[in-house]
């Protein structure tokens, strides 16, 4: 339990998504102009990635991984390298049918994250955070805390950047860097605060 | 017809770069870009993978039936991502732990969804090939400006081989850390892109509140 904590802490803030290694970033700079809608990509974002990186858990070692067809009668094969393939179909699959869940029997959720969805599969947080599944070797309940601890940790990334440049346009900047370039340079001073958690250790 | 065809290598460059302006693909461009021989391999995976996902999208543009055309993409995409990463690993397999997830990502990087989305969907084969190759070489450009920015500054050398002598060796030049670090990137991105839109004055964006007492000078 106690791992499962740190590991979770450690997603949110010392390894955060957006801000340590800058996956997801098109969305995060485009859909960062106002709180409401950042708030709802982010939550979006944390549903979509805490159900996605457990499947994609439960297709690596059932399906994909040296061995793992065993129990098909195939303990040779090796399918790893179809990883990438099956993760993308999966978060694919995965997105459109949370899109017609909700439309079913959640609308009002649906009306407010509706058009946030179909962004959410080219997120390259959501692939992301599968492949890091991947390369850390987690197993199932590692997996899926991972999955809700780096959701919030990229949702919490955005809601801050959003609130910070509905206040940035207030200011006076250069001609230069009015919009994109401003958003950088905040994102990377926002980016260097996070940096400040790197010495917690649970 | 060939300029034209120059025009789509040439124009993602500085005019219409992926990066700058229309804010597509940046994730990985921040990442890797702490050394230039990584830098330099995923420019390359980039530059083939844009390039040919769009040539054989053009070729099935009349065959993919438009409700499906996303996920038809995305297997095209995933399916020359995964031919670039067992490439990657077989023949430098150092750079591809380096590298680690963001091969992968290349899937999801905007430019080549955005260029199949956008161009080779409508044109035909020859001439999406050349404009997803400026777009990967217009993504590459700046990729390689800010690796060299950063590893010339934060470690003092170019492609591994020492420039500035760095004082641990015994040398004259006191590297500076925060450019190996990840906020670095952003940093050297904005000011960029500062550079760029004082050069273009047609990319600056408008501002969308005007301070009254500046406008009184």
């Amino acid at each position: 339990m106690e791992a499962l904590i740190s590991l979770a802490v450690k997603a949110i803030f010392v390894e955060n998504l957006a801000l340590s290694f800058f996956l997801g970033m098109c969305t995060f700079i485009a859909v960062s102009k106002k709180i409401s809608t950042a708030i709802g990509l982010g939550i979006s974002v944390m549903i979509v990635q805490s159900i996605t990186v457990p499947a994609n858990n439960i297709i690596l070692t059932y399906l994909l991984k040296p061995g793992a067809l065993a129990w098909a009668g195939f303990p040779d094969v090796d399918l790893t390298f179809l990883g990438l393939i099956s993760y993308i179909g999966v978060i694919a699959a995965l997105v459109q049918i949370l899109e017609m869940v909700l439309d079913k029997y959640f609308p009002p959720l649906y009306n407010a994250l509706g058009i946030f969805l179909p962004l959410i599969t080219v997120n390259c947080a959501i692939l992301g955070g599968s492949l890091f599944m991947v390369e850390r070797d987690y197993n199932f309940s590692e997996a899926t805390t991972y999955g809700i601890a780096s959701g919030f940790g990229w949702a919490l990334a955005i809601a801050t950047m959003a609130g910070v440049r509905e206040k940035l346009k207030y200011s006076d900047i250069p001609d230069g860097l009015q919009g994109l370039g401003i958003t950088f340079i905040t994102a990377g001073l926002m980016a260097m605060a996070f940096m400040c958690f790197s010495g917690v250790k649970l | 017809m060939s300029q034209t065809r120059k025009q789509l290598l040439v124009d993602p460059l500085v005019d219409n770069n992926p990066i700058t302006l229309q804010v597509l693909g940046i994730c990985s461009a921040l990442a890797v870009t702490s050394s230039l021989n990584v830098a330099f391999v995923m420019s390359l995976a980039v530059i083939a993978v844009t390039g040919f996902s769009s040539l054989f999208i053009s070729f099935l543009r009349n065959y993919i039936p438009n409700s499906i055309r996303i996920i038809v993409q995305m297997v095209i995409i995933a399916s020359l991502v995964i031919l670039v990463d067992q490439i990657i690993k077989a023949f430098a397999y150092e750079i591809s732990k380096t590298l680690s997830v963001f091969v992968g990502l290349i899937i999801t990087n905007c430019i080549v969804m955005g260029r199949a989305e956008a161009f080779a969907m409508k044109n035909k084969p020859f001439d999406s090939f050349v404009d997803g190759v400026g777009n990967g070489l217009g993504y590459s450009l700046l990729l390689m400006c800010v690796g060299v920015v950063r590893e010339l500054f934060g470690s003092g050398t170019l492609f591994g081989i020492t420039i500035l002598d760095p004082v641990n060796n015994g040398g004259w030049y006191v590297p500076n850390g925060l450019l190996l670090l990840p906020p670095s990137a952003f940093f050297i991105i904005g000011f960029l892109i500062w550079g760029v839109r004082t050069w273009k004055k047609s990319q600056v964006e408008a501002r969308e509140f005007k301070i009254q007492s500046l406008e009184a000078h």
